[in-house]
């Protein structure tokens, strides 16, 4: 029986009204034949189905299941990694703080010791300045006082001479040369 | 020129001098010449110039000293100067005076004033120099206006300063 025949067989079945249409044996029942073949056909069907597609989705699932399973694997390896990274962190961390202690308190010590440096090299230029400061004093005290005497005697010079020559007249110089002659006179 | 030229220049000025009878004279003419070609720059540097010719010098002496002193004194410094010896004069005349001086067993007695002494000073110095020093003088008085006031009298190696020049140097010195 070919799909025309069970279409005729079917189409027998079926009652046609007087307006024309199509009318069943039962509202909810299909026709006996229907069943029957539509039974067969889905069983042909399930059949098809169970030996040509179970296997791909049995393979699908398990391809899933190993995707899966790779999946979490790979989540199982990150959290280790990644738990390993944070241990590593942490330690890094805690080596950081150390290093960063160590470091502040050499930077600390560092410190001190060219402060103390500079303190002290700066007392010594201090020193050395007020030394050298107190010899350019005296030298400018000196030569100052050398300066200072060196024009009074100037002056005293060129006064004496001025007050001597200015007062020496001719009854002066006949006085003087009295004086001389007698005080000569008297050597002996 | 060595000691011994201007020895000899002098004792040959010496016995002219003493020829001509005006020893004293020209003895106390040329060592006051002397002096005075010490004290002027221009007058040595025209004497002892060997650009000027030896009759110009000459001529300038007597331009200078005729009619001012005995003919024998201009003649006996024109000689030493036109024998090129102007350099020397002071150092021959000096021994000239020296030479006089121990002639008549006197010492020199140079005194430098800073005005001219009168005749009776110069005669009561002599004697006061003489009691000084024990020796018979013959005074030489020098005008020499540096000293200022009072007298320098050198007798030998004796120095006898009373000049005012000293006494200022003194108390500049002290100043």
């Amino acid at each position: 029986m070919n799909v025309l025949g069970i279409i005729r067989i079917a189409g027998e079945e079926f009652g046609i009204d007087s307006d024309g249409h199509v009318t069943t044996h039962h509202w909810l029942l299909p026709e006996t034949s229907e069943i029957i073949w539509g039974g067969l056909a889905s069983l042909i069907i399930f059949v098809a189905l169970y030996k040509f597609g179970a296997p791909a989705i049995k393979k699908s699932f398990a391809d899933r299941t190993a995707r899966i399973q790779k999946d979490l694997d790979g989540a199982a390896e990150a959290t280790t990694a990644a738990a390993a990274e944070a241990a590593g962190i942490r330690q890094a961390k805690g080596d950081i703080a150390g290093e960063r202690a160590r470091l502040l308190a050499e930077a600390e010590m560092q410190a001190a010791a060219v402060l103390e440096d500079g303190r002290a090299r700066l007392a010594a230029e201090m020193a050395d300045l007020e030394v050298r400061a107190s010899a350019d004093i005296a030298v400018a005290n000196s030569r100052v006082g050398d300066e200072l005497r060196a024009e009074i005697s100037r002056l005293s010079s060129a006064a004496v001479d001025h007050v001597v020559t200015g007062s020496l007249d001719e009854a002066t110089h006949q006085e003087l040369i009295e004086s001389f002659i007698a005080k000569v006179g008297a050597q002996r | 020129m060595s000691e011994q030229r201007i020895d000899g220049y002098a004792r040959a000025l010496f016995e002219i001098a003493r020829a001509e009878g005006t020893l004293d004279e020209v003895e106390d003419e040329l060592f006051r010449f002397a002096r005075s070609y010490e004290g002027s720059d221009s007058l040595r540097s025209a004497l002892t110039d060997e650009q000027i010719p030896a009759g110009k010098r000459q001529a300038i002496i007597e331009d200078l000293l005729g009619g001012k002193v005995t003919p024998t004194t201009v003649q006996l410094i024109s000689m030493v100067v036109g024998s090129g010896r102007g350099r020397d004069l002071p150092a021959i005349i000096d021994h000239l005076v020296a030479r006089a001086s121990s002639a008549k067993h006197l010492e020199v007695a140079e005194v430098r004033s800073a005005v001219p002494l009168t005749a009776d000073q110069e005669a009561r110095l002599a004697a006061a120099i003489a009691n000084a020093t024990g020796k018979q003088v013959n005074l030489k008085v020098v005008v020499d206006p540096s000293v200022l006031g009072g007298l320098v009298a050198t007798v030998g190696d004796t120095v006898i300063d009373g000049s005012v020049r000293t006494r200022i140097d003194q108390l500049k010195s002290r100043l």
